[in-house]
């Protein structure tokens, strides 16, 4: 059984990986598949699967993966099933990050960085705006000081580009919207070393996570210090969720339905529920990746707007568990 | 053997201390007990000793050693505690969280052993929760739950339990059992701190009594010393006889009615 769900976890992401890469304006047959990845066969099948699709694929699975991730060591950490890198404002900053990292020229690799810089703004400005709200232990509160803080982002990156170029200003609403459509080769090297490192980095916290869910009072009598365990995992998850922004912009409610997912086929502890979920949120964000190339031929729509219609009902269905 | 030695605390942002000096000491091998009325500073204490609220003087000793000198993971291997409070924000099965008792040993990165095995499941036996392994903590009764984590505190093989009103909101049945639990593990060689509304109960199993009163120490000692209408009244500020349960002959203290209306005026 337990075994079984790995099995199924893997199968799924691999299966819907193998239907993103076959489907499209030019479909490409199951059995053409592996030549059209070798670069060989059919050499229109293989210009697209090799320098469009499969990029996209690999990139939508690394982007899912590190929101799953994140999403769940949030949730855990704040105790909070609500929490996730978009609702919370983290995404929003690393944004806004971004976009002045993008402005000042940076390179591919100091990208994320400039988004993390960015996302930790932004988690702290959530948290004061908490504070100032009261309710410290009411989950709604500080999601509501996430998603302000994610509109003054918002507004922020407006202001940013009031004078850019009109194909600048488009591009990067665009990207706002989330897409893994221009995902290069060089992009999904650099965000690779980011979601394994900092991803691993969370899933070796794991079991602390744990102890710091069962809330501060015991986690600190378990010898856990707990405002540093809290910050720790918070700078990590930050910067996994800045690594997706800076390759594919803001793909909403993944880290927020992916470990609840997860939690429901029985995965408890946080070590195993943090590879699920960024299993789940591979296969999510491919699938959405997917449905976002097909839904409306020809036009594309934004990544982040189906992750958004997947993710709002969802949202509300937890939230009414909450009242 | 835990010493409080003159602790003071206070919150950080309030303007007066909520513990004032006191000095306590809970023995290898026997079951003391802290006791008084809501905001005495009882459970103040116990945030201390995890480190949840800074001393402002004074120290806890830990067979001579300051407490706060001991990383966290130290401190965890050798003194469990059982707090107040504690909600799981995301239900776990009973074997897991029993088993998050050995974290202080593990840490990150060791990988359990047939000894952290055995302690897990000689506090599940010692606790009678052994039938419960599999089932979700939010399935769990008021009774469970508290023995629950007791276990998880037993997993840590500390050589000092300390509880802060392990038997709130438990029946009869339910608090005697936890109160015999931990007057076997007392007399099994760990030192026993416990935090307790239940004066009957503590009067007949506690080997040391400490009542606290508005953040001092207002009387300690054996329970038929500590236990008196005249210490006992001015302290919980209601009329009280104490009379002798006749069953054991300990120390029972009965409150009388007939101050009607008249609550206490120093509820935190």
């Amino acid at each position: 059984m337990r075994a079984g769900r790995w099995v199924f976890l893997v199968a799924a992401l691999v299966a819907v990986s193998l239907v993103a890469i076959a489907v499209g304006t030019i479909s490409i047959p199951i059995s053409g598949l592996w030549d059209a990845v070798r670069g060989g066969g059919d050499p229109l099948a293989a210009t697209v699967v090799r320098t469009l699709r499969l990029p996209r694929v690999v990139a939508a699975i690394l982007v899912g993966a590190g929101l799953g991730v994140s999403g769940a060591a949030l949730q855990g950490t704040l105790r909070n099933p609500l929490a996730e890198p978009y609702l919370l404002g983290v995404s929003g900053g690393a944004a806004v990050g971004a976009v002045v990292a993008t402005a000042l020229g940076l390179g591919v690799v100091l990208l994320p960085i400039a988004a993390f810089v960015g996302a930790l703004v932004a988690v702290a400005a959530a948290f004061i705006v908490a504070r100032a709200a009261g309710g410290r232990g009411d989950p709604r509160v500080l999601l509501m000081a996430g998603v302000v803080v994610g509109a003054f982002a918002n507004a922020a990156i407006m202001v940013l580009l009031a004078n850019a170029e009109p194909n600048v200003v488009r591009n990067a609403l665009w990207w706002m919207m989330g897409s893994v459509g221009d995902a290069t080769w060089p992009q999904i090297g650099v965000l690779a070393v980011y979601i394994v490192v900092a991803g691993g980095a969370l899933v070796l916290f794991g079991r602390e996570i744990d102890v710091l869910a069962l809330g501060a009072d015991a986690a600190a009598g378990l010898g856990v210090d707990v405002d540093r365990a809290i910050r720790r995992v918070f700078l990590v998850a930050s910067l996994v969720a800045a690594a997706t922004v800076s390759a594919a912009g803001l793909v909403g409610f993944v880290g927020l339905v992916v470990p609840h997912i997860v939690r429901a086929t029985g995965v408890r502890r946080h070590r195993p529920l943090f590879v699920g979920s960024a299993l789940t949120g591979a296969t999510l964000v491919v699938l959405a990746d997917l449905l976002a190339r097909i839904l409306r031929p020809p036009a594309e729509l934004p990544l982040g707007a189906v992750t958004a219609l997947i993710g709002v009902p969802f949202f509300l269905s937890k939230l009414r568990q909450l009242t | 053997m835990i010493v409080f030695r003159d602790a003071v605390v206070r919150y950080p942002g309030a303007e007066v201390d909520t513990v004032h000096g006191v000095s306590l000491v809970a023995a290898t091998a026997q079951l003391t007990a802290v006791v008084g009325p809501n905001g005495s500073g009882k459970s103040t204490l116990v945030r201390a000793l995890i480190g949840r609220v800074p001393l402002a003087s004074g120290a806890i000793l830990l067979d001579d050693a300051p407490v706060t000198q001991l990383s966290g993971d130290e401190r965890a291997r050798r003194i469990a505690v059982v707090s107040q409070r504690e909600d799981l924000a995301f239900p776990t099965l009973v074997s897991e969280y029993v088993a998050l008792g050995r974290f202080p040993h593990l840490g990150v990165w060791r990988a359990a052993g047939p000894e952290d095995q055995r302690a897990i499941e000689g506090a599940t036996a010692a606790a009678g929760v052994g039938r419960l392994d599999d089932r979700r903590i939010d399935t769990l009764s008021g009774g469970e739950w508290q023995r629950v984590r007791l276990a998880r505190a037993l997993a840590q093989s500390a050589e000092a339990l300390v509880l802060d009103e392990p038997t709130a909101f438990l029946d009869v049945a339910h608090e005697m059992a936890v109160f015999e639990l931990l007057h076997r593990v007392a007399r099994s060689g760990q030192a026993v701190l416990l935090v307790s509304h239940q004066l009957n109960l503590v009067a007949r199993f506690a080997d040391h009594l400490v009542l606290l009163h508005r953040g001092r120490v207002a009387a300690a000692g054996s329970p038929d010393e500590v236990m008196r209408a005249e210490i006992l009244e001015p302290v919980y500020e209601w009329p009280l006889v104490v009379t002798r349960d006749p069953a054991v002959g300990a120390p029972a203290l009965v409150p009388l009615r007939g101050r009607t209306g008249a609550g206490r005026s120093n509820e935190q």
